[in-house]
């Protein structure tokens, strides 16, 4: 992480300050090429986070890159999206000094964040200048409803992720005949992780599962044999993991040469790499079964399957930071197009009144309530012999759950 | 608590801590001769995780035969880090030189991160999976390896320093490098194949972390300060007292995340650090200064 | 002798005080605030790292102590935002002295000495990490109540300016330091502790009260850090990253000087702007440009920007 810090705030020249919209509100002169409308990524690009930052921008990118194809805003006369990338890093100083500079740089809107902690920071200062703001990932529930009318989510947020992959994982148990009673909690430190096992401590005993053991870790953990030992020793019916990607392969690997094998399942909600595509491919065996709640796409729309497919071709992870951006930025483009205007009062009106429902997520129409996007919803994936398949809800399916697993052969 | 989870513990603590120790062996020959820290060590040793991971991905060579083609290759990275980049550009300051290391390692992080790109990799060999049942748990054999390979290592270098014309010349520089140079010793030459030791060590221990960890360019930040924590408890520049100390600080973080979870066994380890250091200024192996 | 640093330093400052003229708000103002930020901290690490001769690995412990006790006492207990300040000031100056006596009495210098501040702030960011009170893993947000009264300004130039008045309140307390007996005392300590101790002096009072001064000024940094962002967890108040941060200037900018720590900053900051215009939209190779540009300035000016030769001495 020190690399991410010392070079804070590496940003673009100066540019006017506060030049805000200043060109970008002058009416379209007749038959001149209208101005590119310029949007903000603002991901964490490098740093520890930058996996998911760049997943982030590829998806955004290739969303700009079929829009224009197909012929911009047309509300714009056909103008353009012109992407800014920005660098966050993993600092919310860094994230707040890019906001102005994107500001600076006369962006119509921004869109990204990914860590709650670099969106709590962004959006904060994208209201200062009243920019709206997109946030593509950002789960923690504060960011929305405190008030920032400029702040948009579109994914749900950690309540909804966590209610809902709790609901699921009931209705699973009840389905199969309450296979599942005991459960222990393996989660990583931080927000993130220890905000989770707070609420599933919480939560879990009313929906008839009994709480064993919690383990807490710090990120990155070197080693997880401990650990597995622990979970084996507790014996769990079910584990509920909450960390990051590189810890999460670490301790599914370590659980597989340990032969932890829960009766029930390992059931993630957000999970670190549970529904990451190339953890799956390249460890088909010790990640099989493993189970998530997360965001992801319904893959059986035309929609989304022409977008895998490029994604495939482009060799790029299918992942959610990817899908959810992609999402996002035509939800933007959707508003820029009934706004016909890249004010900054008129976008955000338009935002705040989309009704967009052409998208690979499996959600309804678009509904924004106090900014929060609340036809959004997780989805249940399960990783089988490499591929990650939906399990839940059935609409949305590609696969049946198979829970419990299947013992040890 | 069990006396099968109290042994287990034990057993798994004495395997991380070989690899701490396996880790910690170049950074205390470097910090031992040169007086320096060297911040770079996180990052060289990511480099090396990289490098096993694209022979073994590219060419199939499993990390264990990588280990004799790239601990040449990481000497002479090594050895011309120190004589063409720290060496010149520290000028003999202690602040520079620590501000020289944290540029290398912020080049090496983010052009690692350019080159590669950010995933997380693993390798994928049959040895990587395979344990030895030991009742209470399965002791991945890698780390068995990396034990044993931590002891030879270890001794192989305390070897080389003590019983050859080359280590005679590193201790004497180490000790009094203006009395050195003037027997005729050619002390940046000497400080740069000191590096390349160090850093070839770094290598060795990439090759046997790689089957039971993973890379992405910020995997080196995982030990980087932990294997500080070993250098200093152990002695500066002492080979037996970085594995012991090494061994002392995986049993110590494994116990206390036992008692405490997890989560706050960094605490066991840093406290224990700072108490040694509080008391026993030199070190467990340190020579009186 | 005539070295760049005391030449080019005031009016530099002097500048810096009159940017927000130019810039009221957006970019350039957030960096430049940011930069004086970490002049601070700089010129913090500077006193005990420059005149004390101790460099520390651990300058995270006062930055953090003082970001986290004046959110505490502001999210959990209440207090005016000010006089939390005051007290997280006040706090971070108690810990330098008690984390001073305690090493120092035991002799400890050099790369212990860093190693050990190092494990304390380590020890303290996984702490507070740990506990709900102290936020926890997910750390701890300021309600937003703009208003002097309550040290949140909707301008964002007074925050600015108040970290301007403490960057130019810590040269003169560096030159203070510089010309006083203590700084006498302290020069002596660091050049040769026995002949030190000879004269009557106590080196471990003196290293003592050096590190609790450096300690506050830290303290000071983590304050206005807080109050501008309003959020602080565990790795953005103890993490390893702000204690890099902190050496990072004043070692580039010129050690026991009053302006390397700002000169440091101040270049830090265009090399970040440099680099950005030359690879910006390639992440990670702009940042492998800046590692080298860093190398590059040490090679050729090891003593510190600051300590650049305008001319040759007569």
């Amino acid at each position: 992480m020190m690399h991410a810090k010392q070079g804070s705030g590496v940003s673009r020249r100066r540019l006017l300050a506060g030049a805000g919209a200043a060109t970008l509100g002058a009416p379209l002169i007749a038959g001149a090429a209208p101005a590119p409308v310029k949007i903000g990524l603002l991901q964490p690009l490098t740093g520890f986070l930058a996996y998911d930052g760049i997943q982030g921008k590829y998806g955004a990118m290739l969303a700009i890159d079929e829009i224009n194809a197909a012929g911009g805003i047309k509300s714009l006369g056909g103008a353009k999206l012109a992407p800014v990338l920005a660098d966050a890093q993993t600092s919310p100083a860094t994230a707040i000094a890019e906001v102005d500079r994107l500001a600076g740089e006369g962006v119509a809107a921004i869109q990204g964040g990914f860590a709650s902690d670099l969106v709590l920071a962004a959006t904060q200062q994208a209201a200062r200048h009243g920019l709206p703001y997109m946030v593509d990932v950002g789960v923690v529930d504060q960011i929305v409803g405190r008030g920032l009318t400029n702040t948009f989510r579109f994914g749900p947020g950690f309540g909804k992720v966590t209610q809902d992959g709790l609901a699921n994982l009931a209705a699973l148990n009840n389905a199969a005949g309450k296979p599942a009673k005991t459960v222990v909690i393996v989660h990583e430190n931080g927000a993130f992780g220890s905000g989770m096992a707070k609420l599933l401590q919480a939560k879990l005993p009313g929906l008839g599962f009994e709480v064993v053991a919690t383990i807490g870790h710090p990120t990155p953990q070197r080693d997880f044999t401990n650990i597995a030992l622990q979970v084996k020793q507790a014996n769990p019916d079910l584990i509920i993991p909450s960390n990051y990607k590189n810890d999460y392969i670490l301790m599914a690997l370590t659980f597989a040469q340990q032969h932890v094998r829960p009766k029930a399942a390992i059931y993630s909600i957000l999970g670190g790499a549970a529904s990451n595509a190339p953890f799956a491919a390249q460890h088909p065996k010790e990640s099989n079964y493993i189970m998530d709640c997360n965001h992801y796409y319904d893959p059986n729309k035309p929609l989304s399957k022409a977008f895998a497919a490029k994604v495939a071709a482009k060799k790029w992870d299918l992942t959610y930071e990817l899908m959810l951006n992609y999402s996002v930025m035509r939800v933007l483009a959707d508003a820029l197009e009934r706004a016909a205007s890249t004010d900054a009062a008129k976008l955000t009106a338009a935002i705040a009144a989309s009704t967009y429902s052409d998208t690979i997520m499996p959600y309804g129409p678009t509904k924004f309530v106090h900014g929060q996007n609340i036809g959004a919803a997780p989805v249940n994936t399960q990783i089988r012999d490499g591929v990650v398949e939906v399990i839940f809800p059935t609409a949305f399916a590609s696969a049946k759950p198979v829970f419990p697993i299947p013992a040890a052969g | 608590m069990s006396t099968a989870l109290l042994l287990s513990a034990l057993v798994g603590g004495l395997a991380n801590g070989a690899v701490y120790a396996l880790v910690a062996l170049g950074l205390t020959l470097i910090y031992g001769v040169l007086h320096i820290i060297n911040f770079a060590h996180g990052s060289l040793l990511m480099l090396a995780l990289y490098a096993s991971w694209i022979l073994w991905s590219a060419l199939g060579v499993s990390p264990y035969v990588a280990l004799v083609l790239l601990a040449p290759l990481f000497f002479a990275l090594g050895y011309a880090l120190q004589r063409w980049v720290i060496g010149p550009a520290g000028q003999g300051r202690d602040a520079n030189v620590l501000l020289v290391t944290l540029g290398v390692s912020i080049v090496i992080d983010n052009l690692a991160l350019a080159v590669f790109g950010p995933a997380t990799r693993t390798v994928d060999i049959p040895l990587a999976t395979s344990t030895i049942d030991l009742g209470v748990m399965y002791l991945p054999l890698p780390r068995l390896i990396a034990f044993v390979a931590a002891l030879l290592l270890s001794g192989g270098l305390w070897l080389l320093l003590n019983r050859t014309d080359l280590g005679r010349a590193i201790r004497a520089v180490a000790r009094e490098s203006d009395a050195a140079r003037l027997v005729g010793i050619r002390v940046a030459h000497i400080h740069a194949v000191t590096f390349g030791i160090g850093t070839a060590s770094v290598a060795a221990a990439a090759c046997l972390l790689l089957p039971s960890f993973y890379v992405s360019p910020d995997a080196g930040y995982a030990f980087v300060l932990v294997a500080f924590t070993v250098v200093v408890m152990g002695g500066m520049g002492s080979f037996p007292g970085a594995l012991l100390a090494g061994l002392v600080i995986g049993v110590i973080e494994s116990f206390s995340g036992l008692w405490f979870g997890p989560s706050l066994a960094p605490i066991g380890i840093y406290a224990a650090f700072a108490l040694v250091l509080l008391f026993r200024p030199t070190g467990l192996f340190g020579a009186r200064a | 002798m005539t070295r760049w640093g005391a030449r080019a330093g005031p009016p530099l400052l002097l500048m810096l005080g009159a940017l927000p003229f130019a810039f009221p708000s957006g970019f350039v103002l957030t960096t430049a605030t940011l930069l004086l930020l970490t002049a601070i901290l700089g010129q913090s690490w500077n006193i005990l790292g420059g005149y004390g001769g101790q460099s520390s690995f651990g300058h995270a412990l006062f930055y953090g102590t003082g970001a986290f006790t004046t959110a505490l006492l502001q999210v959990r207990f209440g207090w005016n935002a000010w006089v939390a300040a005051a007290a997280a000031i006040g706090a971070g100056t108690l810990v330098g002295a008690a984390a001073g006596a305690l090493v120092f009495r035991q002799g400890l210098r050099g790369s212990y000495f860093a190693l050990v501040t190092l494990a304390f702030a380590e020890i303290a960011r996984v702490l507070v990490a740990s506990f709900d009170i102290t936020g926890g893993g997910f750390g701890l947000l300021v309600p937003l109540h703009r208003g002097a009264a309550s040290f949140q300004f909707s301008d964002p130039r007074l925050p600015y300016w108040i970290a301007w008045t403490v960057v130019l309140a810590g040269v003169l307390l560096t030159i203070g330091i510089e010309r006083s007996r203590f700084g006498a005392r302290l020069a002596a300590v660091r050049e040769n502790e026995d002949a030190a101790r000879a004269l009557g002096i106590a080196p471990v009072q003196v290293k003592t009260v050096c590190t609790a001064i450096s300690a506050g000024l830290a303290a000071t940094a983590g304050v206005l850090y807080l109050q501008i962002f309003l959020f602080i967890d565990a790795a953005n108040g103890f993490g390893v990253g702000v204690s890099v941060q902190a050496l990072l200037a004043p070692i580039l900018g010129g050690l026991a000087t009053p302006w390397g720590a700002l000169l440091g900053a101040l270049a830090l900051r265009l090399m970040a702007e440099m680099v950005h215009a030359v690879a910006g939209g390639l992440a990670g190779i702009d940042l492998a440009l800046f590692g080298v540009i860093l190398i590059l300035i040490l090679r050729f000016a090891p003593g510190g920007i600051a300590g650049i030769r305008l001319r040759r001495d007569a």
